[in-house]
């Protein structure tokens, strides 16, 4: 299960952002949020979705293998073994990593829907 | 706790290089809401009365409403307040995109400039961390090249606005640009931000909202966006945006066109939004959390060369499409790009453009002032005075004053034909078959403006009914009745000048009401949600009146002899009968004007010169105000 992005239905209202905190921290923190909106001006003019497409380059990084794989193929973080390094932030090819506090272990994409749910252009859909 | 407010008012005095944070007060929460609430009761309270509006002492505001950056559709908004370099009066402007929630996010619900920076300066706000740094080269950058490169420069995720070389040459219809191409484009509030020396303010924001009922705003924010979705106008309004009103306006006969000469443009179907769809559009281009945007981000190519832009959206497809008689939407996309890069406001740059081209076909304005021809229908007229504005040259220099102050300069009967009221240029719909319109655009508090009230459905249609449906009906391009002059108007601009505002203070967009249909009631029930503070949709009204008393003595108090004659509009509207078109022959003579305005005034509670009385101030909660006015 992953997220695909059809970046020419997207307007960039970032309400993706705010369901993806909402549903899944039940904050209004979009700096929570494990997806991110580019904004591509003034030239060419567009936008790009960036997602999470559980690719594993977060697990493969962790040094405690905090973050596994689960049945579904979505990675997990296991929040009690992370030990806070945040490899994981920047290894994310995608940059959808969001650790907003530094004392906290960082959030990453768990397919759970709600950017797709709440997309008012259906531009990310959910595929596998 | 102040739920759903990120509880504080960010203070930086530019004079003193110094930033004070202070704890949003809850009885002004209570009473005002937020944006435009808290914009008009800090001037009144904090502007010294005569305030030099282009003086160090003005104040500049910007202010979120507590629904702003919540779950809910098109809560992006950001307010700004001033004393107005347009009216000397109370001035406001709004913008979407993303700025406001960056701003809540960061931890303010009000941030106030004060002072003048020493040098050319940036504010930069990163959470707690606030700097004024030096503007270095962004100085003399157009809005759009510097906000690009200030985002290089701090990172994708700090929010940027600015302004253009217009706002740092004090144009006084300077605008604030942000989200390349969202702009806070009346009343002149650039000029202001420039006469702080401040040419942009970026911010990031991580942190989060107190929420009251954080599982019932979540769930009724996502029932707000499917309701939104099931409107028939999610699938009418939102393809075109706001030009999808350029038929109707036409068809009916209310597009400002030729300097208000006429109210039909034969050409309109070259510059309407299937236009805009079909040759400029790149992508749909939205505000923060909005379903259904109406920014159109495009690519035009003219004779000029080719240029990406937002828009045009209506006013400037209406003042420039219209107003200048430019004939491709591909000239009007030109100009609003120009606009847009220099930092003017398109709306008031197509009246005060129209006006000079009328001023020089009448020889009250020459060649040798202007420095070449100038025409209508000429792109390359437009861009020259445009140019000319911004840099304040020659004729620019002239023009920069705005239309009222440039007619009062030039003389020769050229005041009758400049369109404002109040000294801010009028928007893009002519009304002289339309006495509620035209009531509306009177007393609109900012000067002629449409987003106080928009009541050309009652005109047309004698009801209230949305955009969208307004649109849907269609309009026949053949002669229609004028719409008829009686008290009924009066009532209905004031339930609109009541309804539309209250988005202002709440921080949200009205687009979703007023061209949906999306019902008042689900804003009352976020609302309490939120703050766990219950108000009825009406209770929101009613402070939406008490702003609107407010607003009105804050004018009375700083403008010399401020009655009933601010209210009145050029003659061109009340003399000389629209030239083309549906409404052909039509105007509203001067006693019609008086009998609606004493129709206002008594509804409003106002006196005759049309002053807010002291029953009714205190009736809405504004004693402290009633004794001011008193002395």
């Amino acid at each position: 299960m992953e997220l695909k992005a059809i970046h020419e239905n997207c307007s960039g209202c970032c309400t993706c952002r705010l369901a993806c905190a909402m549903e899944n921290h039940r904050q209004v923190r979009p700096a929570l949020a494990v997806l991110r909106i580019e904004g591509r001006f003034p030239a060419p003019g567009d936008y790009r979705i960036h997602l999470c497409d559980q690719c594993g380059a977060c697990a493969e990084i962790c040094p405690v293998e905090a973050i596994r794989e689960d049945e579904n193929g979505v990675y997990r973080i296991d929040e009690e073994e992370c030990t806070l390094c945040m490899a994981c932030v920047d290894a994310c090819p995608y940059g959808v990593i969001a650790a907003p506090d530094p004392d906290a272990p960082p959030a990453k994409c768990t397919a759970c829907g709600a950017c797709v749910e709440s997309c008012p252009r259906d531009a990310i859909v959910m595929v596998g | 706790m102040l739920y759903g407010y990120a509880g504080t008012i960010l203070r930086v005095d530019l004079s003193r290089n110094r930033v004070d944070k202070e704890p949003l007060p809850p009885e002004m929460a209570e009473k005002y809401l937020g944006g435009r609430g808290f914009v008009a009761r800090m001037l009144y309270d904090e502007i010294p009365p005569g305030t030099d509006p282009e003086g160090k002492d003005n104040l500049f505001i910007a202010a979120v409403g507590p629904l702003t950056g919540h779950f809910l559709p098109a809560s992006g908004k950001t307010h700004f307040g001033t004393k107005s370099p347009a009216t000397g009066g109370y001035a406001d402007s709004n913008m979407g995109g993303h700025f406001g929630p960056a701003l809540k996010y960061a931890g303010y619900d009000v941030m106030v400039l004060r002072g003048k920076a020493p040098e050319p300066s940036l504010l930069v706000i990163e959470d707690d961390r606030v700097e004024i740094r030096s503007a270095g080269a962004y100085w003399g950058m157009g809005s759009l090249t510097a906000e690009r490169k200030l985002k290089d420069d701090l990172g994708e995720d700090f929010q940027v606005l600015a302004i253009g070389p217009a706002g740092e040459r004090r144009v006084r219809y300077a605008c604030i640009s942000h989200d390349f191409g969202r702009q806070a484009g009346r009343t002149g509030i650039g000029m202001v931000l420039g006469g702080k020396n401040v040419k942009a303010v970026a911010v990031k924001g991580t942190g989060g909202l107190p929420v009251y009922d954080v599982e019932g705003a979540y769930a009724k924010g996502k029932e707000a966006y499917a309701k939104v979705r099931e409107k028939p106008g999610f699938k009418g309004w939102t393809p075109e945006g706001t030009a999808g009103i350029t038929n109707w306006t036409n068809e009916v006969g209310v597009f400002p066109t030729r300097n208000f000469q006429t109210s039909f443009a034969e050409h309109y179907k070259d510059i309407n939004g299937r236009a805009v769809l079909e040759r400029l559009k790149i992508t749909d281009k939205g505000c923060s959390l909005c379903p259904t945007p109406c920014g159109k981000y495009g690519r035009a190519r003219t004779g000029r060369g080719e240029i990406h832009v937002e828009g045009p959206e209506f006013e400037t497809i209406a003042l420039f499409g219209g107003n200048c008689v430019l004939r491709t939407i591909e000239d009007v996309a030109y100009a609003n790009y120009v606009c847009d890069e220099l930092g003017v406001d398109t709306i008031s740059a197509g009246v005060v453009i129209a006006w000079a081209i009328e001023c020089f076909e009448r020889g009250i304005l020459t060649e040798e002032q202007i420095g070449r021809e100038i025409a209508f229908s000429d792109l390359d007229t437009v861009v020259y005075l445009l140019e000319k504005i911004a840099a304040r040259d020659g004729i620019g220099d002239l023009l920069a004053e705005g239309v009222k102050r440039a007619a009062e300069k030039v003389g020769n009967g050229s005041a009758d034909f400049a369109i404002h009221v109040k000294g801010l240029e009028w928007t893009g719909y002519e009304c002289r078959n339309a006495p509620s319109m035209m009531l509306a655009y009177l007393t609109s508090d900012i000067g002629a403006h449409h987003g106080r009230a928009w009541v050309l459905g009652h005109d047309m249609a004698g009801a209230f009914t949305s955009v969208h449906d307004l649109i849907v009906s269609g309009g026949e391009a053949k002669r229609q009745p004028k719409g008829p002059v009686t008290e009924k108007c009066a009532e209905y601009v004031i339930a609109s000048q009541h309804e539309r505002p209250i988005f202002d203070a709440l921080g949200t967009c009205r687009l979703q009401l007023m061209e949906l249909g999306f019902e008042g009631h689900h804003y009352a029930e976020l609302y309490g949600l939120i703050t766990g503070n219950r108000k009825s949709w009406e209770e929101l009204l009613a402070v939406s009146e008490r702003i609107w008393h407010l607003t009105r003595a804050f004018s009375v108090r700083e403008i010399d002899g401020f009655g009933r004659r601010w209210d009145h509009p050029p003659r061109r509207l009340t003399d000389d009968p629209v030239q083309s078109g549906p409404n052909q022959g039509y105007c509203i003579p001067m006693e019609d004007i008086e009998f609606l305005l004493d129709a206002y005034y008594r509804a409003r509670g106002w006196n005759e010169d049309g002053i807010p009385t002291r029953e009714t101030l205190e009736r809405v909660g504004l004693a402290d105000v009633a004794e001011d006015l008193a002395r």
